[in-house]
């Protein structure tokens, strides 16, 4: 049994010992906004926040989480905190499919919470762990530019 | 009632408050993209849902032995085992050919095959579990022996004496071969000037969507229903596919389809392990879920454009085409890829190479055979990037050979502005095209002088930088021409309902479907458009067989031509029904009143009559007040084909600015371009982000994309890890361009875009890397141009 708190709420639950992160999240509490699209920790889709830090959610058990704090981009939506970022996104056409969107978001988030003066490369550079096939990545980087700069 | 054309209704007009053909609108489906609120196929869960996974052939070719179940039934929560035989019994084989493609032959295919696995990853047994995990386990407990059989993996032998015939009854490996030829080849070589050839070879690799194939069928015995959820691009074939192959009604199938994570031609196709959960859930009476894995994406997806292609040009002594001389080699896995077939990619390149440039002399071939790999089909762009990297390819050489200028070798040869309509020696017929205003616009983007000054300095500094050019035609809103003539069940028209509700909202449903181009965004704007309404009135659905008309989908680059067509025209007719009926209401003439932004108004000075909601209450809550005889119904139905032209031909032209570093083979893409002219605009910035996009995809093929065979059929390329996709810090900035010639076939004039950038951008990337390497006497011309095939090409590694 492992309780912890998922976007503020706490919740408990039996798991087995090989679910992953992400698949807790999908499967048992139906959160289906992170996705699955690698599950070896190479394409991004289902970046999450753990203790305030960004992580691949396949690479992650569950059973490693009693008492930590998840966010996800559901509750990373609720709050408020990338309402910016997310209007970016939509007013620059970043998300075409929006498979990748949400592990994109989250992975944003940390750039404006960690790299506040990042450069276009800089950017590019963080995103670099996250695989989007439809938009070629330019307009992903000019929303996130975007935003810092209207932050800054 | 007056003639409707173009200008009368407003098109790429920014003045009129509800035009919004021509304006980047943001998408309307966007915020739920953002903030995770979109339906995925893998979210959706049915009560008694069961999961099922596959045990794949480990074989290239093997024949199926023993099959053991016991230890995988007693594994917990597994429910049932399904061999190809069991889904034999209720679910009929497909044989993909197509009439008009002449000669073609393929092999029966069952969803799991009965005796021989002919590729590895082929799905050969179904386990169904309460859960994945489960069904998962139980495949781990299954033994079944192959008997391995000798594979032919080699498409360059597969007509050679010796070769294994993969499907003995067909007498060999041979799917298809088709010659094109016109004029007198032989004769333009032995006069030419200057003779260049060249051999290339464009790398086998695949779609990679995000989000992997995924489908939920439900099969409900109480009312005799399929219902399946699928991540498809085509939802009303696939009803007919299902229905087909289950022995069921077509009327008795429906396919729906809400978002869907990526398709790019992937998800178009009839997959074995697809068809195999709709029988099994035919035979359970409950829902079954299949979601592939990136392992099994990469094994049982589609891969595309295994070619090996010999290319000649004859140019006279003022650089002008004489002859193209093209020989086309495609190996497509064990069997030909139902519905749409795995010849078509090969005939692509027979129709469109030298496809941008006017000459008289042409002969191309393609030769399609089997091959124990996995089947390949249609993927975005389909033969474009290949026909283009081979002509663009020769054409540089042609330059080189001559001395000249690359760019004027080209201004000497692309068909004229004023050209139009043009027939191209492969046959091909266009309509408008705007070869030469497209390169004068890729000239003012491109500061090709102060590139050329830079490339010179830097190669005094050893560094090696090059310009590469690439001109390219597209197909786009295909008519049956391109696959209904040849018998299959795929509809080249589509259409649109219209209606409007009490509160003077709209809801529009169409028969094509959203992957991410923007259709839905696309479609609203068109209808917002037509009808006279603010975008955010306007609702689409798509993607469900039973509320939408009837139509093709989204494939070929024919959502805004041939579904943006329809609902331009439905919108106008509910626009005229709207009219009739405010004119019976306001005793005025319907001609002298127009709808702007939700209101009726007068045409003339604009005074607001009433508005669509008060009309809308009238007409639903209080009909007892209007005129016996009214028509009031306020819904619309059009269908739109192509009549004209079997194909919307499209051109555009792309430039590359590219590093190469000798010493390691790396390519680092500097910058790049496209101008593209795809008709009419609906919303420039989606036209351009499909053709960034498309310029990606095209830079995977180029560079890093490659399913990787070992002599014996074992693919070595399996994990994102061992298969290399574009990330976002390799990729260049990318400027997209305009040049628009409407369609005349339609009145919104628009032609595809989506496959522009794919189809380009190889054969710029190309050029420029030959064009920094030709001071050091290097040239590479087989995809992807990996370092090692670089530093191979200098003579640095053997
Ligand atoms: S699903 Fe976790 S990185 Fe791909
Ligand atoms: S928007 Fe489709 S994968 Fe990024």
């Amino acid at each position: 049994m492992i309780t912890l708190t998922v976007n503020g709420e706490r919740v408990s639950r039996h798991v087995d010992p090989r679910r992953h992160l992400i698949d807790f999240l999908r499967l048992d509490l139906g959160l289906t906004g992170s996705h699955a699209g690698c599950e070896h920790g190479v394409c991004g889709a289902c970046t999450v926040r753990v203790d305030g830090e960004i992580v691949r959610g396949c690479l992650v058990l569950a059973a490693s989480l009693d008492g930590a704090e998840v966010t996800t981009i559901e509750g990373l939506s609720d709050s408020g905190e990338v309402a910016d970022l997310q209007a970016n996104f939509v007013a620059r056409n970043a998300a075409q499919c929006g498979f990748c969107t949400p592990g994109m978001i989250m992975t944003a988030a940390d750039i404006l919470a960690h790299q506040k003066d990042a450069t276009r490369a800089e950017i590019r550079e963080h995103l670099a762990g996250n695989y989007c096939r439809c938009t070629g990545y330019q307009a992903i980087v000019d929303a996130v530019e975007a935003t810092l700069e209207a932050r800054r | 009632m007056n003639q409707i054309t173009p200008a009368s209704i407003g098109l790429s007009r920014e003045d009129l408050p509800n035009s919004y053909i021509g304006r980047s609108v943001p998408r309307p489906n966007a915020p739920k993209l953002v903030q995770g609120r979109a339906t995925y196929t893998d979210d959706v869960v049915l009560p008694r849902m069961l999961h099922t996974a596959f045990l794949r052939s480990p074989c290239a070719h093997a024949r199926i032995g023993a099959i053991e179940t016991a230890a995988a039934m007693a594994v917990p929560g597994v429910v049932r085992v399904f061999t190809g035989a069991d889904i034999a019994k209720v679910c009929d084989p497909w044989v993909a050919t197509l009439d008009h493609l002449k000669g073609m032959k393929s092999a029966p295919q069952y969803p799991l095959p009965l005796h021989r696995a002919t590729w590895q990853g082929e799905p050969i047994v179904a386990v169904l579990a309460e859960t994945r995990a489960a069904a998962e386990d139980g495949v781990a407990a299954l033994a079944v022996t192959f008997e391995p059989l000798p594979a032919q993996t080699d498409m360059e032998s597969a007509l050679a004496p010796g070769a294994v015939v993969i499907h003995p009854e067909l007498g060999d490996n041979l799917v298809f071969t088709r010659t094109a030829e016109t004029g007198d080849v032989a004769a333009a070589f032995a006069a030419a000037h200057k003779v260049v050839e060249a051999r290339f070879v464009t790398g086998r690799h695949t779609g990679v969507t995000l989000e992997p194939r995924s489908i939920i069928a439900d099969y409900n015995r109480a009312d005799g229903t399929l219902t399946v959820h699928h991540s498809t691009q085509a939802p009303h074939m696939m009803q007919g596919v299902f229905a087909k192959q289950l022995r069921m009604a077509e009327g008795d199938v429906r396919v729906i389809c809400k978002d869907v994570g990526g398709s790019f031609g992937i998800k178009v196709h009839v997959y074995p392990d697809e068809v195999a959960v709709a029988a099994m859930a035919r035979i359970m009476g409950r829902p079954v879920k299949f979601i592939a894995d990136r392992f099994e994406a990469f094994a049982s997806d589609i891969h595309a454009r295994d070619h090996r292609i010999h290319g000649r040009l004859a140019v006279d002594a003022e650089g002008r085409v004489l002859a193209f001389d093209v020989d086309d080699l495609t190996g497509i896995g064990p069997y030909s890829v139902y519905p749409r077939t795995s010849a078509i990619e090969g005939n692509q390149v027979v129709n469109l190479c030298g496809g941008p440039y006017d000459f008289r002399n042409y002969r191309c071939t393609t030769t399609v055979v089997l091959q124990n790999k996995a089947p390949t089909c249609q993927y975005r762009a389909v033969g474009h990037p290949i026909a283009t990297a081979v002509t663009e390819g020769l054409m540089d050489l042609a330059a080189e050979a001559l001395g000249m200028d690359p760019i004027e070798i080209r201004r000497r040869n692309l068909i004229r502005d004023d050209a139009y309509p043009y027939t191209s020696p492969a046959g091909m017929r266009f309509e408008g095209l705007s070869h030469h205003a497209s390169l004068d616009k890729l000239l003012q983007m491109v500061p090709v002088a102060r590139i050329r000054a830079d490339q010179a300095e830097a190669r005094s500094r050893g560094v090696y930088r090059g310009l590469g050019i690439a001109a390219f035609i597209e197909l786009t809103n295909p008519s049956p021409f391109m696959y209904g003539i040849g018998g299959a069940r795929i509809s080249a028209q589509d259409g649109c309902t219209v209606r409007m509700d009490p509160d003077g909202s709209i809801v529009a449903s169409s028969g094509v479907t959203e992957q991410g181009q923007g259709t839905e965004a696309i479609l609203a704007q068109i209808v917002a458009h037509g009808v006279g309404v603010a975008v955010e009135r306007v609702k689409i659905i798509t993607g469900d067989t039973q509320t939408t008309p009837y139509g093709g989908g989204t494939w070929a680059c024919r959502g805004a031509g041939i579904g943006g067509e329809a609902a331009l025209q439905s919108a106008i007719a509910l626009k005229q029904q709207l009219l009739d009926v405010a004119g019976a209401m306001l005793q005025a003439a319907p001609d002298s009143l127009d709808i702007v932004l939700g209101r009726i108004v007068d045409k003339a000075g604009g005074a607001e009559r009433m508005t669509l909601h008060e009309l809308g209450r009238i007409v639903y809550f209080r009909g007892d007040t209007l005129p016996r005889e009214l028509q009031r119904e306020l819904v619309q139905t059009r269908h739109f084909i192509t009549k004209e032209y079997p194909f919307a031909f499209t051109n555009g032209i792309q430039a590359s600015w590219v590093e190469v570093d000798p010493a390691t083979g790396m390519v680092k893409l500097l910058e790049h371009w496209c101008v593209e002219d795809c008709g009419r605009i609906v919303n420039p910035m989606l036209v351009d982000e499909q053709v960034r996009g498309g310029i990606v995809q095209g830079i995977g093929g180029a560079l890093y994309e490659h399913c990787i065979y070992d002599a014996q059929g074992n693919l070595l390329t399996t994990t994102l890890a061992d298969y290399l996709v574009p990330m976002s810090a390799e990729m260049p900035e990318m400027h997209v361009g305009h040049v628009e010639t409407p369609t005349r076939e339609s009145l919104l004039g628009a032609k595809g875009a989506g496959e522009a950038g794919t189809a380009g951008a190889p054969g710029a990337i190309m050029n420029a890397i030959n064009d920094a390497l030709r001071p050091l006497g290097a040239r590479v011309h087989e995809q992807p141009f990996t370092p090692e095939r670089i530093l191979r090409a200098l003579g640095t590694i053997a």
